[in-house]
């Protein structure tokens, strides 16, 4: 009776519901987390509340810090990423560069907060101050295993024949990986560095223990500065509903920023996928 | 395809171009920015100051964050900010460590036993003693018969009571624990307890700054915890009346607040650079004193050339800034519920203040 | 020896790959020299003791109870994630019409885009209370004189802290269990139809077991995850310190490893030993979290037999 087909055939069914169930269950937080962003952040939205210090009611600092921190750390996160994956992909026949990949792996895996110690460790406490500075070092710590990784892959995706082509007209190996193999793969590199871009955008927990925070605009990569992630953070602890508003106003912004990055990126790759 | 992705590309380089720009306006503007970290005790009206120093003066900016006392302790012995707010003085190893160290108190303020009970308004009476049991897990349910006693007019759930303290080293905490320390024996001798900005907490949850904990007992029902009174009143929370030296039930106010301040600050106090350690306004002796007063400090050293890259311009911008705090910026104080300081603590201050040197040289005249 | 264009470009690029390996042991040098004077201080006890006393000259700092908090929080978030995951995945693959699994991959996908400071926004004015209301008061109501369901009535605590993890965790057990599911060879579902069993006993028996050791490392990366993160359970877990955070009940506040780095490692001064304890703090996590991303590196490798970084 218990293996009737009949009754498999309600098991049959009935699993297939509690998949779909999961499916919903997940779903179900983030659209409350994008409806609540929304409805309590849209409101926020102003000229002021954009550009303005924290003593007009503003998040303009952390916006500002914000994008320091994607700049600066972009600038040193991209090139060395890039080339360690060049270094990877072109020439990572041998032990020594598995050893790169595995430790690389593990650390895209990383805690930010550790990272966040490491760099306190190294900045903070040499320059004794709180900075900008350490803040980039943070965050580069976290991007630049990310852009290997991806780089690594995109390059692995060129055929071999494209290499060759170059190298039998006589090209150096520099030259072909700089100019045919890099731009052939740039779609993908540019993918990798956006989802970098989008990760580091959020992460907070690094920040807390390097720039600390700011009422006010920039002052120098080796004085304190705001971010939207810390904005957001200190206002989720504050009792007053106009400081909590503006939390749910920064986590608009914020993740406007973060979720835009990732339509673009899954729009192009899509697109790339059909041509 | 290839548009698409020069546009999002184009976007990316815009935005960190922009950044750069205004970095770049921000850092040669002429603005002197004052760094300051440490207690969010007084934090609701060193904010009001803040704001009003700005239109007062326009090229100095004062960044002050409200991360808790400890950590403001931290950052004036690692030298890493200009001044450190800390609603406890510097203990002898603290001294020891910050040699020099000028204490500046910059306003008093009284700390309320906040509570989120169903249908119980304001002024639950409480004494010492029972509150330390309650924080000490002693006494877990609102219906205690320890509490009911007091109450017999208020209808108490039997519920467990949830307890909130603060998570982060604080000069509200250290307070509040000398007052415990001071009402029970067994808080002030338990393993783990008695005064300190953080101690070893036997029950309840922790909340990051006051305005954390007036948020979370707000927010979690039948709860208690304790916070500055500004914060109370502006997330309009219920907080009780706490039994005085004399005997009476006192609602933490403006006035009873200023009356513990008169009672226990007019007179006997260091001066600016001597210790502050066995300084306290608590269990003031006036009949109509609230129990759980105090002060907090603002904490600078003598010799402002010990902070790294500190210039002339500097030195004067933070003299000139705790000058108005301790004047100018004290009518502030009682439109958001701190007592303005008497008048010979501003005494006392103006002293201080004027014994600042940069480089040996007092800095203000 | 002449230096060639292409040995420049080789010793430079391997200098730099070189980075990973210094970042590891910068990071490493850092968080062991800065943890020193606390293990010297309190030797095994550190790892191994429950007491906590901040108050000068009485200091005490062991981390017992984080440690387990930390896999206390981590167990629940693998008990809700890892059967939602492995629900999403086979769903995308064997169920969905492609119509559908490609969004809603796309979807589940997103939530890993949403940075951790907005899951704890969320979860301190929203996720908490459903908690509350739906799952622990329900729970505590009937089953509250079990210890593990006992409980005060606040729902900043080690459970809800769990629940927002499983959430966090869940794109990345789905995303790979999908990869994993769909790499598995049709003819082993061809094989299985023939013999007359149902859809649902394809998947249950052959497909599922078939991919279990790359499911398995799927989880073993969502657990690694659900250990180092902290901004969210930091800003959900109820911050008990001392004796009485140590994980007994689902209900009680708590306190993971990461979130008590993230609410008082500020406080500490430079060199001081409380600072010297949450550089320790950092270094068991480190650990920990070496152990299991070595152990999720180790597991993939064999399963999508990797050589040389291509998946083959």
């Amino acid at each position: 009776m218990i293996n009737s087909y009949g009754f498999r055939k309600f098991k049959n069914r009935f699993f297939f519901i509690i998949c779909a169930m999961c499916v919903v269950i997940a779903v179900v937080p983030l659209a409350s987390i994008l409806f609540e962003v929304v409805t309590r952040g849209a409101p926020q939205l102003s000229l002021t509340f954009l550009t303005a210090t924290a003593s007009r009611g503003g998040i303009g600092p952390a916006i500002q810090g914000t994008l320091i921190l994607i700049g600066l750390t972009s600038l040193i996160g991209v090139p060395l990423g890039v080339l360690s994956g060049i270094y990877l992909s072109e020439f990572g026949n041998n032990k020594y560069a598995q050893s790169v990949r595995a430790i690389n792996n593990i650390l895209t895996q990383f805690p930010s907060i550790i990272v966040g110690i490491t760099a306190y460790g190294i900045i903070v406490i040499t320059l004794r101050s709180f900075s900008a500075i350490a803040g980039v070092v943070a965050l580069a710590f976290i991007m630049i295993p990310i852009i290997t990784r991806t780089t690594e892959e995109s390059l692995k995706l060129i055929p071999n024949s494209i290499r060759e082509a170059s190298l039998a007209l006589g090209a150096h190996k520099w030259r072909t990986t700089l100019s045919v193999v890099l731009p052939s793969a740039k779609s993908g590199l540019a993918t990798g560095v956006l989802l970098a871009v989008a990760r580091i955008a959020g992460e907070t927990a690094p920040l807390i223990l390097t720039i600390a925070g700011s009422r006010y605009f920039f002052q120098g990569l080796n004085k304190q500065m705001a971010a939207l992630p810390l904005e957001i953070w200190k206002n989720s602890l504050q009792s007053s509903p106009t400081l909590q508003a503006q939390g749910w106003g920064a986590a608009l912004v914020l993740i406007l920023v973060v979720l835009s990055i990732n339509i673009a990126v899954r729009l192009v790759s899509r697109s790339r996928m059909k041509t | 395809m290839n548009t698409k992705y020069t546009i999002v590309i184009a976007i990316v380089a815009i935005a960190i171009i922009a950044g750069a720009i205004v970095a770049y306006t921000y850092s040669d503007s002429g603005i002197i920015v004052l760094n300051g970290t440490g207690a969010s005790f007084p934090y609701p009206l060193l904010d009001e100051m803040i704001k009003d120093y700005e239109t007062i003066k326009h090229n100095v900016q004062v960044d002050y964050n409200p991360s808790g006392s400890g950590a403001g302790v931290s950052a004036l012995i690692d030298k890493i900010v200009d001044f450190a707010g800390s609603d406890a003085p510097l203990s002898t190893s603290e001294t020891e460590k910050a040699p020099n160290t000028l204490h500046i108190p910059e306003t008093i303020g009284s700390i309320a036993i906040v509570y989120n009970i169903a249908d119980v308004p304001s002024g639950l009476k409480l004494t010492g003693q029972i509150v330390a049991d309650i924080f000490q897990g002693k006494i877990t349910k609102w219906n205690d018969s320890a509490i009911t006693k007091l109450n017999p007019e208020v209808t108490l759930p039997s519920d467990t009571i949830n307890v909130i303290h603060r998570s982060d080293s604080s000069g509200t905490t250290f307070i509040f624990t000398g007052y415990l320390s001071t009402s029970s024996t067994s808080w002030k001798n338990g393993e783990g307890l008695g005064q300190g900005k953080a101690i070893s907490w036997p029950t309840g949850i922790g909340a990051q700054g006051n305005a954390a904990v007036a948020q979370t007992v707000n927010t979690t029902k039948n709860s208690i915890g304790y916070v500055e009174l500004a914060y109370a009143i502006d997330a309009k929370m219920t907080y009780a009346a706490i039994q005085n030296p004399s005997g009476n039930y006192i609602l933490p106010t403006l006035e009873s607040t200023t009356v513990a301040a008169q009672a226990r600050a007019s007179s006997g106090l260091p001066a600016g650079s001597e210790s502050w350690s066995n300084v306290n306004l608590l269990n003031a002796n006036d009949a109509n004193a609230y129990p759980i007063v105090g002060f907090s400090y603002i904490m600078v050293y003598k010799e402002l050339d010990d902070i790294p890259e500190m210039t002339q311009e500097r030195a004067t911008a933070i003299c000139e800034f705790l000058w108005y705090v301790i004047h100018d910026g004290q009518n502030l104080a009682k439109q958001v519920n701190y007592a303005p300081l008497p008048s010979n603590v501003v005494e006392i201050n103006s002293a201080t203040i004027k014994s600042i040197t940069f480089n040996n040289q007092p800095v203000l005249k | 020896m002449k230096l060639t264009g292409d040995k420049i470009f080789k010793i430079s690029a391997t200098i730099i790959a070189t980075s990973a390996l210094a970042i590891l042991l910068i990071t490493g040098y850092t968080l062991a020299v800065g943890s020193v004077p606390v293990i010297q201080k309190f030797g095994l006890n550190f790892f191994f003791g429950q007491q906590w006393n901040p108050i000068e000259g009485k200091e005490v700092f062991n981390i017992l109870p984080y440690v387990l908090g930390t896999l206390a929080t981590s167990g629940i978030a693998l008990l809700i994630g890892v059967p939602l995951s492995l629900g999403i995945a086979v769903f995308l693959v064997e169920m969905a019409p492609k119509s559908l699994s490609v969004p809603i991959s796309y979807l589940v996908e997103l939530l890993s885009a949403v940075p951790s400071v907005i899951y704890g926004l969320w979860g301190l004015f929203i996720f908490q209370f459903w908690m509350r209301d739906y799952i622990q008061i329900p729970l505590t109501k009937y089953l509250g004189w079990i210890p593990l369901f006992s409980s005060s009535q606040s729902s900043l605590n080690i459970f809800t802290a769990g629940a927002i993890l499983a959430i966090m965790i869940i794109p990345t057990i789905a995303s790979i269990s999908k990869e994993v599911i769909s790499a598995v060879p049709n003819s082993i579902r061809e094989g299985a139809y023939s013999i007359g069993a149902t859809k649902w006993e394809v998947i249950h028996r052959w497909v599922l077991s078939y991919g279990r050791s790359g499911i398995f490392g799927a989880i073993i990366l969502g657990l690694g995850r659900a250990v180092g993160e902290t901004m969210a359970v930091a800003m959900l877990i109820g911050n008990a310190i001392g004796p009485v955070a140590m994980p007994i009940s689902l209900f009680q506040p708590g306190q993971t490893m990461a979130s008590l780095i993230a609410n008082g490692f500020l406080d500490t001064t430079r060199g001081s030993l409380a600072s010297s304890t949450y550089i320790g703090v950092g270094l068991t996590l480190l650990f920990i979290s070496l152990i299991i991303n070595v152990g999720a590196h180790v597991v993939m490798t064999r399963v999508f037999k990797v050589k040389g970084g291509a998946v083959e």
